[in-house]
């Protein structure tokens, strides 16, 4: 009767907050949960196959998103919190979606939880697998410390181990070191390619040392990040050999990539997604690693990942009055790298969206906001590496900075060596959009890197202008 | 700092020390440290006992600018008492004590600095700390804290001033936003090099002091909506004109 009315109650908040436009991410999830706390465990009882859980700093989302694609292809009936709602409540709320779509029983969830959320996670859905992508310094306002987070995914990687499969990224130490002791039960991805990497890292490495012996590790290859092939001089800890690996890897700028895939006793198949950046690679071998584990086969998981795309706001492209909106979401120091580094890469021939060849400046938007989501600590803008901006500068064109810590990012830009001639301080975010739209001419492409929140809003702005559904619509292909 | 030295003509040297490394302190002109996770402090905490403590204390005395944040300001303190009770010595070159706290004081921070030598001047930056830390004597106070926690949420200070040893919980970021802080640390290695009677030309601060503004009225504004410790008289006494002339222009 509870878990009626709780049902009821919850299904019939998400149906008012949609007709008054909003997302409805988590507060059907919320009221549903007071009224029967069992709810969520009751829900994923019912799934006929069984939850996969996915977490990890970066990379959540769009892992998720990908797996989805491979899977719905291959037939299956999923629960998803496709709107990156990924606290209890979130993950409460998209079954609650499912719900109210009713027709037959769902296969899989398929749920992004936050790092924190895990155990909790962990405990409710008793999940199939778990697939953890990578642990970055993010929000430290929220956790304190990178090795606090690290250890509640490990509690989860345990507890789920023992029955489960456990996907794992095996180019960064701290999430290869939850496998030690796994032997052949945790499930290995990696790239293998040197010509995609660096000897040296100078950006922001989060963790230098051995987790056994606290010696400085070796790496023979960088990367990003922390990400690369690594061991410990002592020879306590080394990059587990991957089971699925990526090489051949070639980006194509903010285009596309595509490499080739190995699978340990599977063979190679090659790969051309339109999803781009060595990151979105990684994204890809997580999910391909989950999908394989599900059973379905390689060549077509392969084949679905093809005609992927990124989810709202990650690398989205959106048609504005005659220019393309890229949207890319920024929320810690490596993900904003390897965001520039893809916008700013050196396609072959391409980049952005069909503007083949086109290497004339780009107009940046950068929109800072630091409301709770975004994380209210906005010192992580001095760990990004915007020198990279300066260095380019031939490639770049008008900044346009906004948003609540626009004048921070402004003098961020300052000391990274950006002339302050380029850069223009534009606080409202429609205003600073209105802005971008007008100093970029037709047919080029604008390149927006928000904060969450500021991507939320900004994407609001461009949909009631009427140019992109809200992202609860364009989530549902 | 390396910036606002460059920007005056003035070659930057810097060199990163490792853990382990022997170092004669008094050859540097400029010191920073900043702070890290709880097993790296522990780490850094055994390498100042074993091998730095007394090189970066000699550094100290002998006036080397020092600017210390969050966990670095900890180090070079007495000791930090962990929750358990255990006490992990500092250098003592401050004579300043921390405990661990239970909730972790995280957010802006507007303060009146009281550094000697300056027309008032407003700190603005971003605290994220579980510390406590209680100044003994011997030691002044950074600043006076208008918004937020400061050392201990409790005595209305914020960090610790020894000679020319800094120790703040600000950062986020501290320097560019405060430049006139950095430009004080600039100040004193170029006095200790070269004496008293050198000034350091001003620099276009403008992008900075847009900034620091932006960053003050924000902070305020945060407090009001949420739980942050506000001193409202002192606030009003010492930035309410600037805001209200702020507010009045936009």
């Amino acid at each position: 009767m509870r878990d009626l009315l709780a049902l009821w109650a919850g299904r019939a908040v998400l149906k008012l907050s949609r007709r008054l436009g909003h997302g409805g991410s988590s507060l059907p999830g919320r009221v549903a949960l007071r009224i029967q706390p069992a709810l969520l465990r009751r829900l994923a009882g019912k799934l006929r196959w069984g939850s996969v859980i996915i977490t990890g700093t970066n990379g959540k989302t769009t892992t998720a998103r990908l797996l989805s694609t491979i899977l719905q292809d291959a037939g299956y009936r999923l629960v998803h919190n496709r709107s990156g709602a990924n606290l209890k409540e979130g993950l409460t709320s998209a079954f609650l979606e499912d719900a109210a779509a009713a027709g037959r029983r769902a296969d899989i969830a398929l749920m992004e939880v936050d790092e924190a959320t895990v155990p909790e996670a962990v405990r409710e859905l008793r999940p199939l697998g778990i697939v953890v992508t990578n642990f970055f310094r993010d929000q430290l306002d929220r956790y304190g410390e990178l090795d606090t987070t690290v250890s509640l995914v490990g509690r989860g990687t345990d507890a789920v181990g023992g029955r489960g499969f456990v996907v794992l990224n095996a180019d960064d130490p701290l999430v290869a070191a939850l496998g030690r002791g796994r032997g052949e039960r945790a499930v290995f991805y990696g790239v293998e390619d040197d010509r995609c990497g660096k000897r040296t890292m100078t950006q922001t490495r989060e963790q230098r040392h051995c987790l056994t012996c606290g010696r400085e590790l070796d790496y023979s290859v960088f990367y990003y990040g922390h990400l690369g092939r690594y061991a410990c001089p002592g020879g306590d800890f080394r990059r587990p050999a991957p089971d699925v690996r990526a090489g051949a890897v070639c980006l194509e700028g903010a285009r596309g990539a595509s490499f080739t895939l190995s699978v340990r006793g599977e063979g190679e198949v090659r790969v051309a997604m339109p999803v781009p950046g060595l990151y979105n690679v990684y994204n890809a071998l997580a999910a391909l690693a989950a999908a394989l584990e599900l059973g379905v086969p390689l060549s077509r998981a392969a084949a679905s990942l093809e005609r992927a795309r990124a989810s709202f706001g990650r690398m989205e492209v959106i048609p504005v009055e005659g220019r393309n909106v890229l949207l890319a979401l920024v929320k810690n120091p490596t993900g904003f790298n390897q965001v520039l580094e893809t916008l700013l890469g050196d396609a072959p021939a391409a980049d952005g969206a069909g503007e083949v060849g086109d290497r004339s400046p780009r107009n940046f938007l950068i929109a800072i906001n630091d409301r709770y989501a975004d994380g209210t600590d906005i010192s992580w803008l001095w760990d990004v590496d915007f020198e990279v901006l300066a260095e380019r500068g031939a490639r770049v064109g008008e900044i346009i900075v906004s948003g609540l810590r626009a004048h921070d990012m402004a003098l961020r830009l300052k000391y990274a060596g950006v002339p302050e001639a380029s850069v223009r301080v534009v606080p409202g975010l429609s205003e600073a959009l209105d802005r971008a739209l007008a100093v970029t001419a037709k047919g080029k492409t604008l390149l927006v890197t928000p904060t969450y929140t500021a991507m939320l809003e900004l994407r609001d702005i461009i949909s009631r202008r009427g140019y992109a559904p809200p992202f609860w619509e364009a989530e549902k292909t | 700092m390396r910036r606002r030295a460059e920007w005056r003509g003035i070659e930057v040297g810097l060199t990163a020390v490792g853990l382990g490394e022997a170092v004669d302190f008094t050859a540097f002109d400029i010191l920073f440290m900043g702070g890290g996770q709880d097993k790296e402090q522990k780490l850094i905490c055994e390498d100042f006992q074993r091998v730095k403590g007394g090189a970066l204390a000699e550094a100290v005395e002998d006036g080397v600018p020092f600017l210390a944040i969050c966990g670095g300001y900890q180090l070079l303190g007495r000791f930090y008492e962990t929750g358990r009770g255990e006490r992990l010595p500092g250098i003592g070159v401050l004579a300043v004590e921390t405990c661990a706290g239970r909730k972790r004081m995280i957010g802006n921070v507007v303060a009146r600095s009281l550094l000697p030598g300056q027309e008032t001047r407003v700190l603005v930056g971003f605290e994220n700390h579980s510390g406590r830390t209680y100044l003994g004597a011997g030691v002044r106070p950074l600043a006076e804290v208008l918004v937020g926690h400061g050392n201990n949420g409790e005595d209305g200070t914020e960090g610790a001033v020894y000679r020319s040893v800094v120790g703040t919980y600000l950062h986020g970021s501290v320097l560019p936003k405060n430049p006139w802080l950095a430009d004080w640390l600039i100040g004193r290695a170029v006095a200790r090099r070269y004496g008293e009677g050198v000034t350091l030309p001003p620099l276009d601060d403008r992008v900075e002091v847009e900034a620091h503004a932006a960053a003050v009225a924000h902070a305020v504004e945060v407090a009001r909506r949420h739980r942050t410790p506000v001193r409202r008289k002192r606030l009003s006494a010492v930035v309410g004109g600037r805001l209200r002339a702020r507010r009045g222009s936009s």
